[in-house]
């Protein structure tokens, strides 16, 4: 079978299994373009921006687990890309890549709409290839696919200059089963010796944690992770890209940890004798202060990454190796082990425990004439059955989410956690609402991030994608109106939104159906209303009060045992004092 | 302290950028870099002198690892190793007391000269890093025109080696 480079890529993609390319025509992919024009295996998805289709390529693959894909053009569409590969490398989120280059003859004439995309992506993406021949150009898809969704999984980015697209240029096409690389084997199983050793301290521990990460539910190791902590016993917390790994239902789960975590969760980090990290990196709103992190502990990490291990904190006991292999063999060693936990120790740990969540940390004004944010999402956790996959941006509306919705399933909550990146919700929410276009799909928001990629709202339309935007609408940039008032002495110095549009509006304009709620006695009923529309896109512009805080929180650089706690959780007790 | 770390590395265009980029995005050290192709070439060997504390060593040895161009590396001060940098010297020698005393001196350090005008010298010397800087501070009372030095290479001692 003979090809052009621009057939041969987008067989590359069906024989990969490729179901949606996100993506956005321009002058050095039009060859790819014409190519994908008679076939209907890959499903081409036309955003409104290149930064919403990497966005929306993510979505997918942390929703799937399967490599998100993307297709756009040189120049500026590589630059509106970064964005979008910056958050898949961040969180370490399987992509591929393809951004047009002007022809190979020109690469350096600053010609028109050039870019060096190697260049400009190589500190963001897990590696990138330039295709210089139409002979490497199956090969090189391979490869990228094989770096990005195994060992750590990470963006790789494939520049295709158009003259290897050219479809005058036919060559015989063959995709490679497999391809080896000798300088890229990741470690997938742990070392034996080192794992014993670490179910040997856990068999010793009176005062155990388990903290998980994203590297939970990237490894798909959930299912080894809930027998492995329902074996032993053991308190478990989450970070913010882990939640769902482990049931937040469950009454082992402390809820989240870090600078917008529990209680009961920073507490037991700060007092705990062993900890048993699996798939998490130390990130610094964990951590809080370096030299008070859990002062007692004797630590275990599990990492498929090596560079993450005594990153930021030096650990007692590294094993390097993807978490379901790790997990496994522990649990074997546990189930043949004649040693148990530590019962007595554990009960009174438990105790301990019990009392901190006593102090009921999460808890927020229910009596309010004005619509509480937290309201909000625990009562779209009860009309979608806590069983919607939820997408968010970024600020106080994510952390609320993060800390409301209680995900027990992984792979439900999408967000960007390492980047932080603001216009992520919608376009994330696009990409999961295709992989499972009959589940509810809640983009969770606010009035400022949301504007960020309203554009794509017009996306939404063309592929008929019935997302629920749940817009916490406080007339402020919230997380940073937040710090101002904790940390600048309430100067609120330009975060307040004015000129806000009527999205209500908006959203009609688009295509879809908005609702305004402004009154806490409205919002179940249209909330009720809104998610009773299977297939249409709901916008809830809801009006919430402006000036609430997300709670708790560790300022940055404090220790975990240094809470803003919310005002409305209960006073520190006698017998807490002493235990703490 | 200070490290020496030696890569075998994909000889792929771009890949130099990768290790550079690395250094500068985490703000590790670089005191020298040198890379050439090997006997195989589709291999290069670099030499990195860095350094920092044993966790920030740690980590760029891991994060260098993690580059996938990176094939193999080695931490070169880890054990008995042999390490060598090369310069090229000009000085001015116009004077019959100059032309002698530089040509002395040069004998000492074993240096060669290899370049010669009515009016200068260059000098070509190989040694590690200190006989160089030593080589330097003896031609004080010389006029140095330019200095060229390629930055330190290294092999490790014995049977230990870096290869595929």
């Amino acid at each position: 079978m003979e090809l052009s480079g621009a057939e041969i890529l987008v067989q590359c993609l069906k024989d990969e299994g490729v179901e949606y390319l996100f993506g956005y025509p321009g002058g050095a992919v039009l060859h790819i373009y014409d190519a994908l024009y008679n076939q209907e295996d890959v499903k081409h998805i036309l955003v409104r921006h290149e930064q919403a289709a990497t966005h929306a390529a993510d979505g997918y693959a942390r929703a799937t687990g399967k490599p998100g894909v993307v297709l756009v053009t040189s120049g500026p569409g590589a630059t509106n890309a970064v964005t979008g590969i910056a958050t898949a490398y961040m969180d370490s989120i399987p992509m591929v890549v393809i951004t047009g280059q002007v022809s190979t003859a020109v690469i350096g004439s600053d010609a028109f709409q050039e870019v060096d995309a190697v260049g400009i992506t190589r500190p963001c993406v897990k590696h990138n290839f330039l295709v210089k021949d139409i002979n490497d150009l199956a090969e090189t898809v391979k490869k990228a696919f094989y770096v990005a969704s195994t060992g750590r999984p990470g963006p790789v980015v494939v520049d295709v200059p158009k003259d290897i697209t050219d479809p005058s240029i036919k060559i015989p096409y063959h995709y490679p089963d497999k391809v080896a690389m000798r300088s890229y084997q990741p470690t997938v199983k742990g070392h034996s010796g080192q794992i014993k050793r670490a179910v040997d301290l856990m068999l010793s521990a009176k005062k155990p944690m388990v903290y998980t990460g994203g590297g939970v539910v990237l490894g798909k190791g959930s299912d080894e992770l809930r027998k492995f902590v329902r074996h032993l016993g053991f308190p478990i917390t989450s970070t913010l890209m882990g939640l769902g790994a482990y049931p937040a239902t469950d009454k082992q789960f402390l809820g989240m940890l870090g600078m917008h975590g529990t209680y009961e969760a920073n507490m037991a980090m700060h007092d705990c004798d062993v900890l048993i990290a699996i798939g998490a990196r130390f990130d610094d709103r964990v951590t809080g202060k370096i030299a008070e992190f859990c002062p007692h502990a004797q630590i275990v990490h599990i990492d498929i990454d090596p560079s993450s291990i005594s990153k930021t904190i030096t650990v007692d006991i590294p094993i390097v190796g993807s978490v379901p292999d790790v997990l496994q063999e522990m649990n074997h060693l546990l189930a043949n082990s004649s040693k148990k936990p530590q019962k007595k120790a554990l009960e009174e740990w438990w105790k301990i425990i019990d009392g901190w969540r006593s102090k009921l940390c999460m808890s927020y004004d229910r009596n309010s004439d004005k619509i509480k944010p937290q309201s909000v999402i625990e009562m779209v956790h009860e009309i979608t059955n806590g069983n919607a996959y939820v997408t968010s941006d970024v600020g106080q509306h994510q952390m609320w989410a993060a800390q409301y919705y209680g995900f027990d399933e992984p792979n439900r909550w999408i967000n960007s956690g390492g980047l932080g990146t603001m216009g992520f919700g919608l376009p994330a929410a696009m990409g999961v609402q295709l992989a499972y276009p009959e589940d509810t799909v809640v983009c969770v928001t606010g009035e400022g991030s949301i504007q960020m990629c309203i554009q794509e709202l017009s996306t939404c339309l063309q592929y008929g994608l019935p997302i629920k935007i749940v817009a916490l609408n406080n007339r402020y940039l919230g997380m940073v109106r937040q710090w101002q008032e904790f940390f600048y002495e309430n100067r609120y110095s330009h975060s307040y939104m004015e000129s806000l549009p009527d999205f209500v509006k908006l959203t009609e304009s688009y295509g879809h159906v908005g609702i305004r709620i402004e009154k806490p006695e409205d919002l179940r009923a249209e909330l009720e209303r809104g998610f009773a529309m299977k297939d249409r896109l709901v916008f809830f512009d809801i009006v919430t009060d402006q000036t609430e805080n997300v709670y708790p929180m560790i300022a940055q650089g404090k220790a975990h045992n240094d809470m803003h706690m919310s005002p409305y959780s209960a006073p520190a007790q006698d017998s807490e004092r002493e235990l703490s | 302290m200070r490290h020496i770390i030696s890569i075998l590395i994909e000889n792929e265009a771009g890949a130099l950028s990768r290790v550079a980029g690395l250094f500068s995005a985490r703000a590790y050290n670089i005191e020298s870099l040198t890379v050439a192709p090997t006997e195989d070439p589709s291999l290069s060997r670099m030499t990195i002198v860095t350094n920092g504390t044993d966790r920030i060593i740690e980590q760029i040895v891991k994060q260098l690892n993690k580059l996938i161009d990176v094939v193999k590396l080695m931490d070169l001060t880890e054990g008995p190793h042999i390490e060598r940098e090369m310069m090229l010297i000009k000085v001015k020698a116009a004077t019959m007391a100059q032309r002698e005393d530089v040509k002395r001196l040069c004998d000492i350090f074993r240096g060669h000269i290899i370049d010669v005008t009515s009016s200068t010298y260059t000098i070509e010397l190989t040694g590690a890093v200190s006989k160089l800087d030593s080589f330097i501070e003896a031609l004080a009372e010389h006029k140095i025109i330019e200095t060229v030095r390629s930055g330190v290479t290294g092999i490790a001692r014995g049977e230990k080696s870096l290869h595929l």
